[in-house]
């Protein structure tokens, strides 16, 4: 069972109920559950989607869209029907929040999706999981089962004449498939590639109808903005910022562990203070901040707030909220290493540069760490990684070359120091820190 | 449905298919989900396996295959009875995952997507399983374990094939 971890600067509000056997459902209702949904079912879909968008509430998966904007971009007539799909593919590395969402509060992620329903007028919601958090999927599936016995979901939920049924869904296995229009094809039965946009999901998504698609942190997050109210929400976090975030830090720290944080936090305090500051006294080499598609931070730049805007300005980006840390016993060539062959083994194939650039990526960095680099690879590997960009159907082919362009661009005299036969100035493998 | 695929699947998953067509708006939507119980209840796609599942989502066996080989914890050969998937990503790199993995390969005298002679152990090095906090992290089949150390893994192993021997005794019983 993951720990749980705690700390006094942490606001409290989508993990509230962590721990509290909410996954049951009558705790749920104990604890304040579903109460959003029945308000939200009695004030329409136009006072939701103006809640949403007042919360200042931004998509959770990585890009920070506004979740109310995103709704509002959902026709309100269609004849084919319109669907909720809830991305619960988690799997940037460094990421592990939806992990905890889905284990203590699966109701939670219901109540969202039944939300998001309303706003949009869809009758039925996806809840898609990664294949291997099969225990996980067990939990959301009772937790399903145990809203309709409850007349929650159904073809009256609430006792009303509106109809709301939610299904629950199995990955297998594929990163790729987190892209929002590589998991409608995969939701359809399909290999995960990414469709060509536009058309846009809002309008032609799943099985062709209007699809509105969010991360499973986000739609958590949904019925607690109802119940505080957008402006409290809002007053949270940091300008067009709303709210708090699941903040997962790992790697080299002392007290590891996912915790909700105002958005604005400064990630200097968020490692040295909440998460007990770098293992074993050592010192801080680099932050990666957003999951390992975000390019990394130097220890001089991470007196900044987290939120989607300051990271941005620091020149990396929010993503995920997956913090990973990293000590100075640590050799940054194999951790990019290590981080481009996950893309590389993760990219679909689909888009040249894409399965290219990560293979060729990967070889040239191997080579290099293995002590047979030369010294024209550096400006190689970063030519390689430039001609990535933005030229990919989906966001894959960036994730794998920004991180690259900032490992190559903050360290290049650490690539420079692998030159000529050089064994590499660490060890093989990074050491465990003497605790 | 031919007498031979009758017996392929447990009366239970038989009985979860035949739900699991009707649970979506388009019947190839559970192709997916089917491929992977199929593989747990099975150990792994075999040809029959492809054949029935085709059948019941009513496309090509090909069609199956193309998307079956996309996913990563599909397979077409069988695992070990307990598939231990050792994470090695970044988070879990950082915090020793590769000494793990290599006790690992000690212990169970295997490499990378290999099985053990008597198939009770099968190893492999997975991508991130969003376990990220609690690293390093592995799966043995579906269940985690969580902030391990090279010291925990003969007791992993041996508490797997205990279980093990366990299961063959109350089959032969």
């Amino acid at each position: 069972m993951p720990r749980l971890v705690s700390h006094p600067d942490e606001v409290k509000i989508v993990t509230r109920r962590f721990g509290l056997g909410a996954a049951k459902i009558d705790r749920y209702i104990e604890l304040g559950g579903y109460a959003a949904a029945k308000k939200c079912l009695e004030q329409g879909p136009d006072w939701i989607v103006n809640e949403m968008k007042a919360s200042g509430l931004r998509g959770r998966g990585g890009a920070g869209f506004p979740t109310g904007m995103k709704w509002s971009f959902v026709p309100k007539q269609s004849e084919k029907p319109k669907y909720v799909l809830v991305n619960g593919d988690e799997s940037e590395p460094g990421t592990c929040k939806d992990h905890l969402i889905f284990l203590h509060d699966p109701h939670a992620v219901i109540e969202g999706t039944i939300i998001a329903g309303l706003a949009i007028g869809a009758k039925v919601g996806f809840i898609y999981l990664r294949g291997e958090y099969r225990y996980l999927i067990e939990i959301m599936e009772k937790a399903v089962a145990d809203a309709y016995a409850k007349g929650f979901l159904g073809s009256k939920i609430f006792g009303s004449d509106t109809e709301f049924q939610v299904i629950t869904q199995t990955g297998a296995g594929a990163y790729e498939v987190g892209e929002e229009s590589a998991l409608m094809e995969s939701l359809e039965g399909k290999r995960g590639v990414p469709r060509i946009k536009p058309p846009f999901p809002a309008v032609v998504g799943l099985y062709g109808g209007p699809t509105v698609i969010n991360n499973a942190e986000t739609i958590a997050t949904v019925p607690h903005v109802i119940e505080m109210g957008s402006a409290d929400y809002a007053a949270v976090g940091s300008p067009r910022n709303g709210g708090t975030r699941l903040f997962c830090i790992s790697g080299h720290v002392e007290r590891p562990g996912v915790y909700e944080l105002p958005m604005g936090y400064n990630l200097k305090k968020m490692i040295y203070e909440v998460a007990g500051g770098v293992r074993g006294g050592r010192k801080l080499k680099a932050v990666v901040p957003g999951g390992s598609s975000t390019p990394v931070l130097l220890p001089e730049e991470i007196d900044i707030g987290m939120d989607f805007d300051q990271v941005g300005k620091a020149g990396s980006m929010l993503g995920s909220g997956g913090v990973v840390v990293i000590d100075d016993q640590t050799c940054i060539v194999e951790f990019a290493l290590r981080t481009i062959s996950f893309y590389q083994h993760e990219s679909c194939g689909w888009c040249i540069p894409c399965r290219e650039g990560t293979d060729w990526l990967k070889k040239s960095l191997t080579r290099f760490h293995a002590g047979f680099g030369e010294a024209k690879d550096i400006d190689n590997i970063q030519y390689l990684a430039e001609n990535m960009m933005g030229r990919t159907f989906c966001p894959l082919g960036d994730a794998a070359a920004m991180p690259t362009l900032g490992f190559v661009k903050k360290f290049r005299k650490e690539f420079e120091e692998h030159l000529n036969g050089k064994a590499c100035p660490f060890a093989k493998h990074v050491e465990l820190a003497v605790v | 449905m031919s007498p031979e695929t009758m017996t392929l699947f447990s009366p239970q998953l038989a009985a979860r298919f035949d739900a699991l067509v009707k649970k979506y708006p388009l019947r190839r939507s559970a192709l997916i989900p089917m491929l992977l119980y199929a593989q747990d209840e099975i150990g792994y796609l075999s040809d029959v396996v492809i054949a029935e599942v085709a059948e019941r989502i009513g496309i090509t066996e090909l069609e199956v295959r193309n998307v079956a080989t996309y996913y990563s914890m599909l397979r077409f050969k069988p695992a070990g009875k307990y598939n231990v998937q050792v994470c090695t990503n970044i988070s879990c790199m950082l915090r020793g995952a590769y000494d793990v993995y290599e006790r690992f390969q000690e212990e169970l005298g295997i490499g990378h997507k290999s099985v053990t002679a008597d198939g009770v152990f099968s190893l492999e090095e997975v991508e991130c399983i969003g376990a990220c906090c609690w690293a390093p992290a592995i799966q043995v089949n579906y269940d985690f374990h969580d902030e391990l150390t090279p010291e925990h893994v003969p007791g992993i192993v041996a508490a797997y094939r205990s279980r093990a021997e366990k299961k063959e005794e109350t089959n032969n019983a």
